[in-house]
């Protein structure tokens, strides 16, 4: 008995073995420990023995179907990976082919709408609000409440564009610089008073570096006892974090703005070097921005009293500080919209300049 | 402002470099734009003596050269000059250097077979002054191997200054001297002008019709002059800052401009009749200039005349007729003020600038007027020999005498510097102005020159300009950051976020002319009268835009005729309704071309290429409205659109009629077809100022969520309708069923084919259900799908697909 066992034993545990798939496999189970298997009919036999040759017949045969058993799970793991195997190789694709369209890689922000942004982030932490106004400006606003005397040469210095009269003799302007949304600030809000306010102004002049529309930033500051170096400290804090560079030289220069009295032009400290600008290095000078102190009449104008308050006020022009800073020489291609150019120079959606985030990645 | 560094030293003693020169100029407010030093850009050209002159084998009018530069060899020089000869002196450049009459530069070269290792230059070769025919010819004892420029005495940088439009009193050399002086650089050479002893009374008289227009007016004869070229010295002055010699009398006038900041117009005495008058044009008179241009003038233009006609334009030219000339013998000098505005309207009225116009409408310094004219009458003297008259003054010269307070505590106020008092006034008095008064308030004389200063931060400038704002110290702003509150406002935080939205659907964002063509402003709405230019800078750009999209479509096409025809374009910017400030506002507008859908850019392995459709624009617009937070199930979308769009492929989006917030839609082939736009182009454009104000919680939780933990089931229904009925009834029908239980309704495809009949359409939703308290039992999702069914049925008049 024992030998028939051991030699069947033997030969199903060799099928176990040869099994070359799951189906295989489970038929020899089904033959060997299903119910009405091989193993199972043996051990049926169990009950009809003597209490004496149970005791002998039952350890045996319980051993022998877990041996089988164990190979049976043993055989169908091994099965069970070589058909993954299998399958595994039979799915392989082609990698490399190329991806969809990525919309959010694809689109671009516009480097005047990036440099806003940034602008806004560092004005933003120094305190700063952003004002607005309108781009049609009255002759007051735009030139007279600003101190420009009718007649004067320095409303000549701006190229402006006229609207077409009016039947009442009225003519806006477009508006040639940002300065007018100081007026309008002022007479909105008490000082103290700290906005930026960058937006289109227009002037009727066309070259590689004009353009007819462009974008200036201005920035006002009015509260008591504010002096000219609250702005030299602002405009050097400005720059450093603008060109994003620990330290930068500044040179004023006394210039004329008729709203602003004294009024300097500021020069940044940089180098010039195959064709490109180093801000914040060298013993070159570049002009940026225009600034001044609050003119007397202009605060009068806009219902402050100049005795008790003062301030500054400076303007840059957006456009100009986005060439500089990300090295784009025409400025009429800012406004050309041409695929390339804002692929190059445009940035990415999610790329928010913030000040703990850093303007620029 | 144009001068030389020698005529500079004139008035100013200084033995600081040019270097030095240049930067306090700049730091001084007179800002350094250009110097130019002919002797430099020169200085290759020597001084050269031919050997010999023989003829040119194979040329009748050149001839071949030996001349001696100082080297071991003579050089081979090929030469045209009728003058060139042997034993002469001139001027000659080698290979390599830059000749600038010709914008060349010289190389080794064979003129009709013969080599030439140079070229002997004319004066115009070199941009001097041209001499006759030929090349320069040298005196025998001009030095061998000089540069020809340090020989000729051109070794005199010429700076160019931009004078800002307040400072007239720097138009001058003198002004110039004087303001470095007072600023520490040099020491001021004042030269007091000796007055004249005229002899008779000036015979001709002036009457001032319009005293508004000339408050005063100096004349004086000189009889018996000889005029002809100016001395050299004057000429050389002249030429240098760009300025072409005349005739000794109209030189002195033009030397005097400069120098002195006093502009001075000379008549020709015998040419002029009876009395001069000082009056408005009449409309329609006509003046010859003496820049050989003829100008009609009309009633609003000042003119000084005689009994003939016009004689002058005043303040800004003189006319021909009675101009000075070789053949003058008596001469009119007249020294005048003129009323700044009027010189301005006029100037440019006629698009007539000149250096008198220029000074005259920044304002010339009064008590100068009568000293300006005593000083060019000892130049016409000195050099044009004559006898003066005595002054005839018409008018009166006007008082300008004003005393400004400057409280010495403003300084620091406004500047932030602490300047002692003593140093306050001294820079003051360098500068002209008189100061008195005691420590903490100066009262502060101002000369008649400084016609820009009127009040007290105008002297803390000029305080500040001398001292230097450079060492100012830099002070930090007292903070005022309020943490929590938005800096930005609602439409300026929209506008950015419409912004990144859009370029993370992946377009791109444009920044198009505010101004667009008359044409496509009324093609879009707009060209309204007082949105119009009156002088715009090309008839492309003459109108304020109403509308983003014809940039954006005219971007695109630019981009296509590129070869880039599938794009993505938006634009957040304002537009202009009329022409107050409300009439101004922001919008967010983008079209799609070709292929430039959000998800296919264009043919790809793993889809389906197709064109944009207005879905695209639609989902554009959406999205940006879902991203502003605006509840887009409220949204009404409505057929049609503004007439640049499709009539049956646009939509308009409102939150009831009177709230449209915006439309999207392909556009009108008519419409492309005015504006050229060639391909498959949709667009949309939101008004973002329309756009609903968020409401004001009192609180920034979103509440509290309970997560059902019963399972969504979904049941599928097609519903048999005509082909005309939106399929947003059905949507909001089946919805309408049950709005706490079914959470979605989505319509997954639409069929249309002959089974169905020609006029039917089949459309399918998938509706989610999801059970709150209970799992539902099989009754209760029979008795909803029903109630779906007769919903759909009666909303549509259609049925359910079996």
């Amino acid at each position: 008995m024992s030998e028939d066992l051991a030699i069947l034993e033997q030969n199903l545990l060799s099928e176990i073995q040869n099994a070359s798939d799951e189906n295989t496999l489970e038929d020899i189970r089904i033959r060997a420990i299903g119910k009405k298997g091989i193993l199972s009919e043996k051990m049926k036999t169990l009950g009809k023995m003597t209490p004496e040759e149970r005791k002998e017949m039952g350890p045996i045969l319980n051993g022998l179907k877990g041996r089988i058993t164990e190979a049976l799970s043993t055989r169908k793991h091994i099965l069970e990976e070589e058909a993954l195997n299998v399958r595994l190789l039979r799915e392989k694709v082609d990698v490399t082919l190329p991806p969809r369209f990525d919309p959010i890689n694809e689109g671009r922000i516009h480097p005047v709408s990036q440099v806003i942004d940034e602008i806004t982030a560092i004005f933003g932490d120094m305190g700063f609000g952003v004002a607005d106004g309108p781009d049609l400006e009255t002759d007051y606003y735009n030139f007279t409440a600003l101190n420009f005397p009718e007649g004067h040469p320095a409303r000549e210095m701006h190229d402006t564009f006229f609207l077409k009269e009016k039947e009442d003799g009225e003519r806006l302007v477009l508006r040639t610089h940002t300065s007018p949304v100081q007026i309008r600030t002022m007479e909105k809000e008490e000082p103290p008073i700290r906005v930026i306010i960058p937006g289109r102004t227009y002037r009727c002049d066309s070259d590689q570096t004009h353009t007819p529309m462009f974008h200036q930033v201005e920035g006002l500051v009015i509260g008591e006892d504010i002096h000219m170096g609250h702005l030299k400290w602002t405009l050097e804090e400005f720059c450093k974090a603008f060109f994003e560079i620990l330290s930068v030289k500044l040179r004023f220069r006394p210039s004329f703005f008729p709203f602003t009295e004294p009024s300097m032009e500021v020069d940044v400290g940089c180098t010039f070097a195959q064709g490109e600008v180093k801000i914040g290095e060298g013993d070159d000078w570049m002009e940026i921005l225009g600034s001044g102190m609050v003119h007397p009449n202009v605060l009068k104008n806009g219902g402050i009293d100049p005795d008790k308050y003062s301030g500054f006020a400076f303007g840059v022009g957006i456009d100009r500080l986005a060439m500089l800073k990300y090295g784009a020489p025409d400025l009429r291609a800012f406004f050309d919209a041409d695929y390339r150019w804002m692929k190059h120079y445009g940035f990415r959606p999610l790329d928010i300049p913030s000040m703990v985030g850093g303007l620029s990645s | 402002m144009k001068f030389t560094v020698s005529w500079l030293r004139d008035y100013l003693d200084f033995d600081d470099t040019l270097e030095a020169l240049l930067e306090k100029l700049t730091l001084i407010g007179l800002e350094v734009e250009e110097v130019e030093n002919v002797a430099e850009m020169l200085a290759a050209f020597k001084i050269v003596e031919v050997l010999s002159a023989e003829q040119h084998p194979d040329a009748d009018r050149l001839r071949v050269l030996s001349v001696n530069n100082g080297g071991e060899e003579p050089l081979q020089v090929v030469c045209g000059a009728p003058n060139a000869r042997a034993g002469m002196k001139g001027v000659l450049g080698l290979p390599g250097d830059y000749v600038p009459g010709l914008d060349i530069t010289l190389s080794v070269g064979k003129i009709r077979g013969v080599e030439s290792r140079g070229m002997m230059c004319s004066g115009g070769e070199l941009q001097l002054l041209d001499d006759g025919d030929g090349i320069l010819d040298l005196p025998d004892d001009a030095p061998l191997g000089t540069p020809y420029a340090v020989y000729a005495g051109l070794d005199d940088p010429v700076i160019e200054i931009g004078v800002t439009p307040n400072r007239p009193d720097v138009l001058s050399v003198y002004g110039i001297a004087r303001d470095l002086a007072a600023s520490g650089f040099g020491k001021l050479k004042n030269k007091p002008i000796p007055p004249v002893r005229g002899k008779g009374t000036c015979p001709v008289k002036v009457d001032i019709q319009e005293p508004d227009l000339c408050p005063a007016i100096a004349l004086r004869l000189v009889k018996g002059v000889k005029n002809g070229p100016s001395p050299d010295w004057m000429q050389k002055r002249l030429t240098a800052i760009g300025l072409r010699p005349i005739n000794t009398l109209v030189d002195i006038t033009n030397y005097m401009t400069f120098d002195r900041g006093r502009p001075l117009h000379v008549f020709d005495a015998a040419k002029v009749s009876g009395t001069l008058v000082v009056r408005a044009a009449k409309a329609g008179e006509e003046l010859s200039a003496l820049n050989d241009k003829s100008y009609t003038l009309d009633e609003t233009m000042g003119v000084i005349a005689d009994e003939k006609g016009v004689e002058s334009l005043a303040g800004i030219m003189g006319g021909a007729q009675s101009g000075a000339t070789d053949e003058t013998i008596d001469v009119l000098i007249e020294s005048a003020l003129w009323d700044p505005y009027q010189i301005a309207q006029t100037g440019r009225k006629l698009g007539l600038n000149s250096d008198a116009r220029y000074r005259f409408e920044r304002g010339v310094d009064p008590n100068f007027t009568l000293s300006g004219l005593d000083e060019a009458t000892h130049l016409v003297m000195e050099l044009c020999g004559g006898e003066p008259s005595e002054v005839y003054l018409a008018g009166e010269i006007p008082n300008v005498d004003k005393i400004v307070e400057l409280p010495i505590k403003e300084v620091k106020r406004l500047s932030g510097i602490d300047i002692e008092a003593r140093e306050i006034k001294a820079i003051l008095e360098l500068l002209g102005f008189w100061v008195s008064g005691s420590t903490s308030l100066f009262k502060v004389a101002i000369p008649s020159y400084r016609l820009d200063i009127f009040g007290k931060a105008d002297l803390i400038e000029e305080v500040v300009r001398i001292y230097g704002i450079n060492d100012l110290p830099s002070t930090p702003l007292p903070s005022m950051t309020k943490l929590g509150n938005s800096k930005l406002s609602l439409q300026q935080m929209r506008n950015r976020k419409a912004k990144r939205t859009l370029a993370a659907r992946g377009m791109m964002e444009a920044v198009t002319w505010s101004f667009i063509s008359k044409q496509e402003a009324i093609l879009f709405g707009g060209g309204a009268n007082e949105l119009q230019i009156a002088n715009p800078i090309s008839s492309d750009l003459s109108d304020m835009r109403p509308s983003l999209l014809p940039g954006l479509l005219k971007a695109a096409q630019r981009n296509a005729d590129r070869g880039f025809g599938d794009t993505a374009l938006f634009e957040v910017g304002q537009i202009f309704e009329n022409d107050t400030p409300e009439g101004q506002h922001d919008c967010a507008s983008g079209i799609r071309r070709e292929m430039a859908s959000h998800h296919i850019a264009t043919r790809h392995w793993a889809n389906e290429p197709q064109k944009v459709t207005l879905y695209d624009a639609k989902e554009d617009a959406l999205s940006v409205l879902a991203s502003l937070g605006v509840n887009i199930t409220n949204l009404q979308i409505v057929e049609g659109a503004p007439d640049y769009f499709h009539p049956g492929r646009s939509g308009t989006l409102q939150q009831g009629p009177k709230n449209i917030i915006g439309y999207f839609g392909a556009f009108h082939p008519r419409l492309l077809k005015e504006m050229d736009i060639e391909g498959t182009v949709v667009g949309f454009e939101l008004n973002l100022a329309a756009l609903p104000m968020p409401r004001k919680k009192g609180t920034k939780s979103k509440g509290a969520m309970i997560l059902s933990g019963l399972q969504p089931l979904h049941r599928d229904f097609a519903f048999i309708v005509d082909k005309n009925v939106q399929a947003e009834k059905i949507l909001k029908a089946a919805q309408g069923v049950n709005k706490n239980l079914i959470t979605d309704v989505m319509l997954f495809d639409i069929f249309e084919g002959a089974t169905l009949g020609e006029d039917k359409k089949s459309l399918a939703i998938d509706v989610t259900l999801q059970p709150n308290d209970k799992t539902m039992t099989d009754e209760e999702i029979e008795a909803v799908s029903n109630k779906i069914i007769l919903a759909v049925e009666k909303a549509t008049g259609g049925s359910l697909r079996h």
